[in-house]
């Protein structure tokens, strides 16, 4: 299959190309940017006027519900969610049922995702066994099956001794850890941010040193072991500054933040919306604000969907009771893109928070379009707004706080090694 | 975003908080409650207000004292009354809440008067039943006891009369009180100039200062020349975390004695939601005091309650 994407405007981050130029697809690589190839004839060509050519979007943490809990969502209707929010590649959580931490799980997701052949699944595998924050699970096997990382996933890892010990043997290796801070303690039953609006809707809150607390902890633990560590889900203005004090100290840190928090604040919580029941809980607008700004200043090194498709019973319930979480793959594109617009950050640079720098991250060869390599490729139009609706929504989760709201970025196709995965015009 | 208590025509369709609501319906519903004081005090106490309707008390959190108030207006509007004990029923089975209402909702109810342990269970059954239906919060989670405040309201105005010149200050578990949110959100409504919160840090909530109010950690500072002492039941499982150390340490600094009542006005009134903890919060001398008007709350308690159900039935 051989594919010409013409007259796109194509964005590189990597590359540092913001241009117009054509894109010559072969065999599942890049065959030429620009230039037409000797001999190139193609089989089917894209006209992209108008459009915006770009690396497939690589997504740092979607839940794909599976193995275990399949009514939430299936690896079908999620890697289908995946392709037509133009994410060519996600990393997984290991909070599945069982629990992401011996290699033959580990197989078999790689297996079932190379079947369907709509995304890269990356599953980032556990760090203790059951996540129980006890035994340390097997990590070189696991990266031998074919995890990219270890995490705890949302799952508190109270005691700081299994922790050092983890990142020690995580360093043994150069594993990176992935860590979502957040003192287990100090956010025990909570559900949202521990401020003016959880105590005028009588909520129990997390206050926002249960995040500074653990990066703290985080960090000490990384000047002695030097592990690579990727803080998941900043939430706090003072978790920003923190990361950026770490980075300016040389330490091997990187974060994210998830797409809702780089929008929404406690306000939103509204009259108990469980769509805005959230982990970490959605800050005071001060803390979104920081959080937009170090995304744009690079402190924060990537927007992330993270991804997690509710049932709709499991929302329907009083706030606290609700399940937290909210689908995002479609949604990624649409609020990085409003994301980028509110804050005047050039579009190249709002694309490299979902292409380059989670790539870099990942540790993979990905999220660029230099010749020769995969064609993973996003194709969308910047300029379509369009309202989110469930029944647009692919993915089976269709619990988001942005249902009836208008955002920016409609993607036309999705590659996935040079195969078109999603096409707009015929669904 | 809509304030959901409200119909299209602005009037109100359920009780669920008293944030949001205008002085004006506040004020309504204590002069219609005014008007059935003289009816609980009849010999024949009834009135035809709510005849052939059905209101069904669903209270998945127990509390025999809320639901018989609630039973007794209920009845006394004429209503058919109908108390699903429902922590104990079918949750336990495993139905959801939802499933719940919409069973009862299929028996004709028109109207849920709803207790829940979870803040916003009542908003979220709001949202769901038909349009006809209305919803009555008899308290949330730590979120709101909106009959609790308006009958607070209406008993301070009984004796205050004039709530812009008044010092308020509610003292004891205020972290997990929905009592005092609710009679905070009625005051600042109403105009009251000075409204106190006191109590240890570890039972005021973050914020609080967000709410209106002034936050003292000294009950004899916060107790100086005030108007009302409302007084909160605290609740004996607190004293098994790491909020308080124990009742008789929480006593000596923050129940209220004569002694400490002699700061306030002399024509103050002490108020309680009940039941009382006589040793805990409150000292027995002062709760069967001269400044106690705490079974005056029950008796208008019904009064409120029968008003908050006459006016949302007639909108």
């Amino acid at each position: 299959m051989k594919i010409h994407i013409k007259n796109g405007r194509l964005i590189d981050p990597s590359n540092n190309l913001d241009t117009q130029a054509d894109l010559y697809i072969a065999a599942g690589k890049v065959a030429a940017v620009g230039k037409t190839p000797a001999g190139f004839s193609a089989n089917r060509v894209i006209d992209a006027a108008g459009l915006v050519v770009c690396p497939g979007l690589i997504d740092l943490s979607a839940r794909l519900r599976e193995p275990g809990f399949e009514y939430k969502a299936t690896l079908e209707s999620e890697m289908l969610a995946a392709a037509a929010g133009g994410v060519t590649s996600l990393a997984c959580p290991p909070d599945t049922e069982p629990v992401l931490d011996e290699p033959g799980l580990v197989e078999m997701l790689k297996h079932r995702a190379k079947t369907l052949n709509l995304a890269h699944v990356y599953p980032i595998g556990a760090l203790t066994v059951g996540l129980a924050g006890e035994q340390l699970t097997e990590m070189a096997e696991l990266r031998d099956a074919g995890c990219v990382g270890f995490s705890h996933a949302d799952v508190p890892l109270q005691d700081n001794q299994v922790l050092w010990r983890a990142l020690q043997y995580a360093a043994t290796f150069d594993f990176r850890v992935w860590l979502r801070p957040q003192d287990g303690y100090l956010a025990k039953d909570g559900v949202a941010h521990d401020g003016e609006v959880a105590t005028r809707l009588g909520l129990q809150g997390i206050p926002a040193f249960a995040e500074t607390i653990a990066i703290a902890t985080i960090v000490e633990i990384m000047r002695a072991t030097g592990t690579r560590v990727h803080l998941c889900r900043l939430s706090t203005r003072e978790g920003v500054a923190m990361v950026r004090a770490a980075k300016n100290d040389g330490l091997p840190i990187s974060c994210d933040v998830g797409i809702h928090h780089a929008h929404l604040s406690e306000m939103d919580l509204g009259y108990f919306d469980a769509h805005c029941h959230l982990q970490p809980p959605l800050r005071s607008a001060r803390d979104r604000d920081a959080l937009r700004q170090g995304l744009a200043d690079g402190t924060i090194d990537a927007l992330c969907s993270d991804h997690t498709p509710v049932d709709e019973d499991s929302k329907l319930l009083p706030f606290a009771d609700s399940e937290a979480g909210a689908t995002g793959l479609e949604l990624l594109l649409p609020l990085t893109l409003k994301w980028a617009i509110e804050m005047k950050v050039p579009l190249a640079q709002a694309l490299a928070r979902i292409t380059r720098e989670p790539a870099r991250i990942l540790g993979l060869d990905a999220g660029h379009l230099s010749e020769g390599h995969t064609a993973d490729v996003c194709v969308f139009d910047p300029e379509h707004y369009h309202k989110v609706s469930a029944a647009a929504l692919k993915s089976q989760g269709k619990n988001t706080p942005f249902l009836g709201i208008e955002l920016p970025g409609k993607v036309r196709y999705t590659l996935l090694q040079g195969q078109i995965v999603y096409d707009a015009g015929n669904g | 975003m809509r304030n959901p208590q409200l119909n299209d025509k602005g009037e109100l369709q359920h009780l669920l908080t008293i944030e949001g609501l205008p002085r004006e319906t506040l004020t309504h519903i204590l002069d219609t409650a005014t008007s059935f004081v003289g009816v609980t005090a009849r010999e024949v106490k009834k009135v035809p207000l709510l005849r052939g309707k059905s209101v069904f008390n669903l209270f998945f959190e127990n509390s025999t004292r809320t639901r018989t108030t609630f039973e007794i207006a209920a009845k006394r509007l004429s209503a058919d009354v109908i108390n699903l004990n429902i922590a104990v029923s079918s949750h336990t089975k495993g139905e959801t809440l939802l499933d719940t209402v919409d069973n009862l909702s299929a028996m004709h109810a028109d109207m849920f008067v709803v207790r829940h342990a979870e803040s916003g269970a009542p908003h979220l059954i709001a949202s769901h039943v038909a349009s006809h239906l209305h919803v009555v919060n008899a308290g949330d989670g730590r979120h709101a006891h909106p009959t609790q405040g308006l009958l607070d309201l209406y008993t301070i105005r009984h004796y205050k009369k004039d709530f812009t010149r008044l010092s308020v200050a509610i003292v004891g578990d205020v972290l997990h009180s929905r009592v005092a949110r609710s009679l905070i959100h009625a005051l600042t409504v109403m105009g009251t100039p000075d409204v106190r919160v006191i109590g240890p840090m570890t039972l005021i909530p973050a914020g609080a200062e967000k709410l209106g109010v002034k936050v003292f950690y000294d009950l004899e500072q916060g107790l100086r020349d005030v108007d009302v002492v409302v007084m909160l039941r605290l609740q004996s499982e607190r004293m098994r975390g790491a909020l308080l150390p124990s009742a008789q340490e929480f006593f000596k600094y923050y129940g209220l004695t004569p002694e400490k009542l002699a700061l306030a006005k002399p024509d103050a009134i002490v108020m309680h939601p009940g039941p009382l903890n006589r040793g805990v919060e409150i000292d027995s001398a002062v709760a069967d005091g001269s400044h106690a008007v705490i079974l005056s709350q029950v008796t208008f308690g019904i009064a409120v309650r029968m008003a908050v159900m006459s006016i949302l039935a007639g909108n």
